[in-house]
């Protein structure tokens, strides 16, 4: 099965060959479309994909979509922005940058937060230093798909010393109207010594129709640079979505980021951090909500590679109906990344019988001066808690909401922006019963 | 031992260069694995039909499977066509003559262990004659048993005197061809310890393959197969907890426990095999398959071990919790030291409603070793109000080592508590100070800090084991700080 898929893409490559930027890095995707050739498509045989079968996406025939970013209507973006924000938006339509959909917003002068595409256009040199660079390893098929349909993305470069107060939105949109429509968007973010900035990574499209999207950040933060990063999946429900983000953090940076899956038939999220230099710190956050048939896949690895790096993580699932959702959260402290803290705690919450969570959280260790630890729980409701609500009079749906709100709110309570917590809470309260009471229990 | 491949004649015995006598042995196969070689030792072990027939297809699916890579160990690769499948019972003959003949170290070991003289003699594998009557303990044990009813005797003698009891268990608990390992012993294992304990009987004695002497040489390839009937009880041990002399690499060993309804299996290991010397040479590669049935409802199968020993530890005991309100229990101290590896945790596999298990697993890690813990609990569809908990905490000492968790956790049903926590530490500057404060000198505040973190695992331990135990671990880290 993988074969035929490989030969799919290679045919549609063939067609994508005519595309104004596909001479672009020729080696890089002549190595991406060898390492596809000679390994396909990872089976659940690979420890990394044990739980997550990728041929509900192998076995369709995906392709790309058309370069009209008029095909998506922009009151559907609309809902996408956050319009009570000042924000810079950077709207994708089909992978594609759309000129008029995007919104310029109050950035300083020296900062580029543009269309990867035109920047190549205008100067190659910045783009190719970070696709040739570190972090661009392939380590699957999906991130090798990534390289040989490269075209367009955001391209965000904060300088030194320069903070940008406001957040950078980056919303890619997939075509409603077109079934089977591919994008493979890829992202660079780089942040100055000392800069400051908000970017939030949004992925939507149609409910209805069935598309793939695969896409690729890189961030490189220098020294003491601080980065709050969201990422919110919110695809539609026949939607498949693989991403992938390669974080390096340099000396006294820290990034607080927060991974939100909320969407897609197969979703998996990769999210890969290196703490290269002493003193970086990250704080990971991420909630994840599957109903119905959905499957969610999330996983992460940080590297301590230098003594007094610190991490941070926190992911909470809530599953329902006939729902996989699977966890996998990897520390690796070096051997000489000592005074390393390193914390790590996934808690799942199964509503109903026909729902699975699958969670690994590993620790490899080589330092011995460290502070590591890690916990996992699966459950359900908690029958005291439930009992307790009662007594106070709230019938059992009500309770029942209330509690699975405050649970999920454990992560969405860390979000800083006030505008993106509200969405959040409104997309978990939104999905659970007697939604109009609990909104009464909320700030 | 012949003298067909030089290397892995060297590799063998070069732990043992010291003082041991290797004759030939007229009565040992050729090295290398064919089917001949299966009939050949099927029928030097005088074995029914049948069971040559389960051994072959264990070798054929053998041959087939690609050894595993999967686990956080590194060795070279084993030579399988290299290592000679069986040799008879060793009659002492090549053993040293005395005492005097045997590596110092082994002996300064033993005197650190309190072992009697008579024992050091045994463990070290010396000649023993009349001097040291065991037999004649061992057969009043057997006496005892034999009147409870309990059948404790070698694989081989329950080939021979109990077939029918064999047939029906063998491989019902891990199949002739689970894994790699287990699949390469089902088809040249050559002996093991066979224990069946009937319908409401508690077996009188602690089961120990320690007094079992007249079988004290299974070799490489052990099997273990333990069945207690309903609401019996038995609680068994393996394993001593001085450095056993051991002339084979490679330890495949099966071991197989089945808990019918009320049943309860404890099982207890004391692993001390020789880790290798301080450069990493050397050491005994062990790869366990450890499998627990609790087939009937409210049965309990307890797994406590103690692994300080072997360059190589790949050993995972697991429960199945087949029948409903049964409980698992795992209760691990591992502790590796110079160049020792281990990847070892437990499976709790939880299919019948309420059914519980512990996983308590304590790793400690010093010089240039690597310690996993790695452990799955999955938690079936049908497992109403299943429960879990599971706590793996490790203890680092020195930088140059390093400690592992991989948990991995499937929960299929809504009704399940599962929960799993894991801390990595060294000892803290803190509780040193402590102890150094009130007169207690580094040495020995490290090792009461270090057997204050294995407790929980100890106090599981039969009583005269758990002291053992803890000399034992103070000895295996002896010189780890500094």
């Amino acid at each position: 099965m993988s074969e035929a898929a490989v030969s799919h893409y290679l045919t549609e490559f063939d067609r994508f060959k005519n595309n104004r930027l596909s001479d672009w890095l020729p080696k890089q995707r002549a190595d991406a479309l060898e390492y596809l050739q000679s390994n396909g498509f990872p089976t659940r045989k690979r420890e990394k994909w044990k739980y997550t079968d990728v041929s509900p996406i192998t076995r369709r025939k995906f392709t790309l979509g058309p370069a009209t970013p008029e095909a998506v209507d922009g009151g559907f973006i609309d809902t996408l922005r956050f319009s009570g924000l000042d924000c810079h938006d950077l709207v994708f339509i089909n992978g594609g940058f759309s000129e008029n959909l995007s919104r310029a917003g109050n950035l300083p002068d020296e900062v580029t937060a543009r269309s990867l595409a035109s920047v190549k256009s205008e100067n190659p040199a910045l783009p190719e230093r970070f696709l040739t660079g570190p972090g661009e390893e392939i380590d699957h098929a999906f991130t090798a798909l990534n390289i040989v349909f490269l075209n367009d993305g955001a391209l965000i470069h904060i300088p030194d010393g320069t903070q940008v107060p406001a957040p950078i939105h980056v919303i890619y949109a997939t075509d409603k109207n077109t079934e089977s429509i591919m994008s493979h968007p890829r992202n660079l973010i780089v942040l100055g010594r000392q800069a400051r900035a908000t970017i939030i990574e949004t992925y939507a499209g149609g409910e209805d129709t069935e598309y793939f999207t695969n896409s690729r950040t890189q961030i490189l933060c220098q020294d003491s640079a601080q980065l709050d990063y969201y990422k919110i999946q919110q695809e539609g429900h026949r939607a498949f979505h693989i991403g992938n983000t390669k974080i390096r953090q340099q000396r006294n940076s820290r990034i607080d980021c927060h991974s939100l899956s909320l969407g897609g038939s197969l979703a998996r999220s990769d999210i890969d951090v290196e703490l290269d230099e002493p003193g970086a710190e990250i704080n990971l956050n991420g909630l994840y909500l599957a109903n119905n048939r959905q499957h969610i896949d999330n996983h992460t690895l940080i590297e301590h590679k230098q003594p007094h790096t610190v991490s941070n993580e926190h992911y909470r699932g809530v599953m329902g109906g006939r729902a996989r959702a699977v966890f996998n959260g990897k520390v690796i402290v070096h051997e000489q990344a000592q005074k390393t803290q390193a914390h790590q705690s996934n808690a799942n919450l199964l509503l109903s019988g026909n729902a699975e969570v699958d969670t690994k959280p590993e620790l490899e260790i080589y330092a011995d001066d460290v502070k590591c630890s890690h916990g996992a729980t699966v459950g359900r409701l908690d029958e005291n808690m439930l009992f307790y609500l009662r007594t106070r009079a709230l019938d059992k749906d009500t309770a029942k909401s209330l509690l699975i709100y405050a649970f999920a709110d454990e992560v969405i309570r860390n979000i800083k922006l006030p505008e993106l917590r509200k969405r959040l809470e409104y997309n978990v309260v939104g999905e659970l019963p007697d939604t109009d009471l609990i909104k009464g229990f909320m700030k | 031992m012949t003298d067909q491949t030089p290397e892995v004649e060297e590799l063998v015995h070069k732990e043992y260069k010291h003082g041991f006598v290797t004759e030939i042995d007229t009565d040992t196969v050729a090295p290398g694995l064919n089917e001949a070689v299966i009939e050949l030792i099927s029928t030097k072990k005088d074995e029914p039909d049948w069971l040559l027939e389960w051994r072959l297809q264990a070798y054929r699916r053998w041959i087939k499977m690609p050894e595993p890579d999967w686990a956080h160990v590194h060795y070279p690769a084993i030579d399988y066509q290299a290592i000679s499948y069986y040799s008879a019972p060793k009659s002492g003959a090549d053993g040293p003559k005395s005492l005097d003949e045997v590596d110092p170290k082994l002996l300064e070991t033993y005197e650190k262990l309190g072992i009697p003289l008579h024992e050091q003699k045994m463990l070290a594998g010396v000649a023993v004659d009349a001097v040291f009557d065991s037999v004649s303990v061992a057969t009043t044990f057997k006496e005892k048993l034999a009147d409870a009813g309990v059948i404790f005797c070698s694989f081989s003698e329950a080939v021979q005197n109990h077939p029918e009891l064999v047939r029906q268990y063998l491989g019902s608990v891990v199949p002739a061809a689970d894994n790699y390992y287990a699949a390469l012993n089902s088809a040249v294992f050559t002996d093991g310890s066979f224990c069946f304990i009937p319908k409401n009987t508690r077996c009188p004695l602690e089961l120990s393959t320690y007094f079992r002497i007249n079988a004290a040489n299974t070799g490489q390839f052990e099997r273990t197969l333990i069945v207690a009937e309903e609401g019996s009880h038995v609680s068994y041990l393996e394993g001593c907890t001085a450095p056993m002399r051991d002339e084979n690499q490679l330890h495949a060993a099966v071991v197989e426990l089945v808990a019918l309804d009320g049943a309860e299996i404890k099982y207890s290991t004391v692993q001390n095999w020789y880790p290798g010397d301080e450069n990493g040479v050397g050491g005994i590669y062990n790869f366990v398959t450890k499998r627990g049935d609790c087939r009937g409802a409210d049965s309990k199968i307890s797994w406590t071990q103690i692994e300080t020993g072997s360059a190589i530890t790949w050993k995972y005991p697991s429960c199945v919790l087949r029948g409903d309100n049964s409980i698992g229990e795992f209760y691990s101290v591992a502790v590796t030291n110079n160049y020792q590896q281990a990847d070892t945790g437990t499976k709790m596999i939880h299919l019948g409603k309420n059914t519980r298990s512990t996983i308590i697993s304590k790793g400690i890690s010093a010089g240039r070793a690597q310690n996993a813990y790695r452990g799955l609990v999955n938690i079936g569809k049908r497992a109403d109000n299943a429960r879990n908990y599971t706590q793996c905490d490790s203890l680092l000492m020195g930088d140059t080592c390093g400690a592992h968790t991989f948990p991995y956790i499937e929960t299929k049903n809504a009704t399940a508590v599962v929960e799993h926590e894991a801390t990595t530490s060294r000892i803290s500057d803190d509780q040193l100070f402590y102890c150094r404060q009130r007169g207690i000198d580094e040495e020995d505040a490290i090792n009461m800090i270090v057997n204050g973190f294995c407790k929980e695992v100890f106090k599981e331990l039969p009583m005269e084991f758990a002291v053992e135990a803890q000399k034992l671990l103070n000895l295996t880290l002896e010189g780890a700080v500094g």
